[in-house]
């Protein structure tokens, strides 16, 4: 459903993203994983319109989007999330996605939108209560906040950028259901971007490795875990975190 | 929501407004209502925009426009103001959308903003000003007395009528408040004044929602201007446009309450009674006084009373709003360059 050729991102003289491409099909969940200043972001950022490419394509349900303004981008249906969640904190919990929910569906009716907000507030578990203040939540909230804004825009392809940071372990393991339950229940196709690389390889179905703006492995959690590349680069700065992740992909693979 | 009781009170209220010219005739007083309710359309036309962080000081130049633009169109081409102000309102809606689309493309946005619109009123009055051949200059300029249908050329003697007149255009400004208000554009809007791309990644076209409340604000502000030149039958480029007259809006909407329907309302009371208590305690002495005034006030109420007057008296009465509004601080601090 995404088809992404040749993607290049210059800023001046740095190259942040360098030639990559690679696929999304419908239904599934892909990783992408790498160190701080990988390029991960800028992919996003490229992929939900708030940057535009300097070349290479971005084919999504075989319209092309590169270099489409956001909110286009937001209404031909996909949804993303912030790596800092940004809510509105002039608004109540409930405007916040019933805002997604108007504007991120093409406008059609209050009523809509405030069915969609409530929807989108039940899946990721936050009160529907209208006059709830943002104020109220914590880390783990504004979290389910960014996604429920994500959501009440109704993607066909939701990108979640770095969703577990700064949560303990107890709401990652959470989270990481919670964005699967969204792909298996609403059929939700999912690129998920994230430091944390355990939880990630428990849920995703594929993974997309990237180092200095370049794509160095893909495949599936397993092997990509026990590739040489992968771990040289995550080695001295992660080496325990994805030895051990590995070591559990391994596991899940054999049993 | 307006409730069943606020419904009510407002229901009172208008009665006791619309019946107050047939009770009490004073012209003098009568005089003072309509400027407090001509100008509080003005500011209530501004705050629409600036309560959403979009600080204009070209709101002078719109107001400039709608007055101008009127008076020439039915002192050279004998134009009636009932088509000569709605020319009047696309021309300035034109020049807003000309301003506002290129600002709001590529993201020019708190003081930068400010500064442009600043340049906006300058030009207005400086256009006035110098095509004085046709507008009078800094002498002024009078619409030509009908000597027909008084109706056809909006100029009325009674007072009475005007006063009645101003209430509805004011009226009319408050509704669209409490429209725009409710409407999803103020979610939007919000949204947009805290964090553009976040406002863009649920979907909102950020250039589209400032233009819309932009030209909506621009529009009402051209028909304060036109109002005020039937009713005073004398406008100058000082009393109509100019960053002075921007000043003013800006002062008045936080003076009164930037973020409440009535606080626009409430700083038009508090200027005008202020200009007028100067000018007649003073009297010439005082001339250019309650610019001064305005000035250290707007910096005193900045710092100790951001949610303006009515703001911080609905506060008190109230404790418990929805949304906490501590943002409302930030929003104002916007305005700070301006004075």
């Amino acid at each position: 459903m995404l088809e992404v050729n040749g993607l290049v991102k210059r800023f001046g003289g740095f190259t942040a993203v360098n030639n990559v491409s690679f696929k999304v099909e419908q239904g599934e969940i892909l990783g992408l994983i790498g160190p701080n200043g990988s390029g991960k972001s800028t992919i996003f950022n490229m992929l939900s319109g708030t940057l535009a490419p300097t070349s290479g394509s971005i084919l999504f349900a075989g319209h092309e989007i590169a270099g489409l303004a956001p909110h286009r981008i937001i209404n031909s249906g996909i949804g993303r999330t912030f790596q800092i969640p940004r809510p509105f904190r002039r608004l109540t919990i409930f405007e916040n996605v019933a805002l997604a929910g108007f504007y991120g569906q093409g406008r059609h009716s209050r009523a809509k939108a405030e069915e969609a907000a409530e929807r989108s507030l039940a899946m990721v578990g936050l009160p529907t209560d209208r006059h709830a203040s943002v104020d109220g939540l914590g880390a783990a909230g504004l979290k389910k906040l960014e996604l429920a804004k994500a959501l009440a825009t109704a993607p066909k392809l939701l990108l979640a950028d770095e969703s577990l940071g700064g949560l303990d372990e107890a709401e990652m393991d959470q989270a990481a259901d919670m964005l699967r339950n969204i792909r298996d229940e609403l059929g939700i196709t999912i690129i998920w971007v994230e430091h944390i690389m355990g939880v990630l390889m428990r849920v995703v179905d594929r993974v997309m490795v990237l180092d200095h703006g370049e794509k160095i492995s893909e495949g599936l959690p397993s092997a990509v875990a026990g590739d040489p590349r992968v771990i040289e680069v995550y080695l001295g700065t992660d080496a325990e975190t994805t030895q051990a992740a590995a070591a559990e992909a391994r596991r899940r693979a054999g049993g | 929501m307006i409730g069943q009781g606020r419904l009510a009170a407002w229901g009172i209220g208008l009665a006791a407004l619309v019946a107050l010219p047939f009770v009490y005739r004073d012209p003098y007083h009568l005089h003072i209502l309509v400027l407090i309710l001509i100008w509080s359309f003005a500011y209530t036309s501004w705050s629409m925009m600036g309560r959403f962080g979009l600080v204009s000081l070209g709101h002078g130049g719109f107001m400039g426009i709608g007055a101008y633009v009127t008076a020439l169109l039915w002192n050279h081409l004998g134009l009636s103001p009932w088509i000569g102000i709605p020319i009047s309102m696309v021309a300035a809606g034109a020049l807003a959308l000309i301003v506002g689309y290129p600002c709001f493309r590529f993201r020019i946005t708190g003081h930068y903003f400010v500064l442009v619109t600043l340049a906006l009123s300058g030009i207005v009055l400086q256009v006035i000003t110098a095509t004085r051949d046709y507008t009078g200059g800094s002498l002024g300029y009078t619409p030509n007395r009908t000597s027909g249908n008084k109706l056809l050329a909006l100029q009325f003697d009674d007072k009475t009528i005007w006063y009645l007149i101003a209430l509805g255009v004011w009226l009319f400004g408050i509704v669209v408040w409490h429209w725009v208000d409710r409407s999803m554009a103020r979610y939007a809007l919000e949204a947009i004044s805290e964090d553009e791309d976040a406002a863009a990644a649920a979907g909102v076209d950020v250039t589209a929602e400032k233009l819309k409340i932009t030209l909506l604000s621009a529009l009402m502000t051209a028909l304060a201007g036109a109002i005020y030149c039937q009713y005073q039958m004398f406008i100058t480029p000082d009393t109509v446009s100019g960053i002075a007259v921007s000043l003013q809006m800006v002062f008045a909407a936080i003076v009164g309450g930037l973020f409440v329907s009535l606080g626009p309302t409430v700083g038009a009371i508090i200027t005008i009674l202020l200009a007028e208590s100067l000018r007649i305690g003073f009297g010439t002495k005082a001339v250019g006084w309650d610019n001064l005034v305005y000035g250290v006030l707007l910096v005193l109420f900045i710092i100790f009373l951001p949610k303006g007057i009515l703001g911080s008296l609905l506060d008190r009465l109230k404790p418990q709003r929805k949304v906490p509004r501590a943002h409302e601080q930030e929003a104002v601090q916007i305005a700070r360059p301006g004075t």
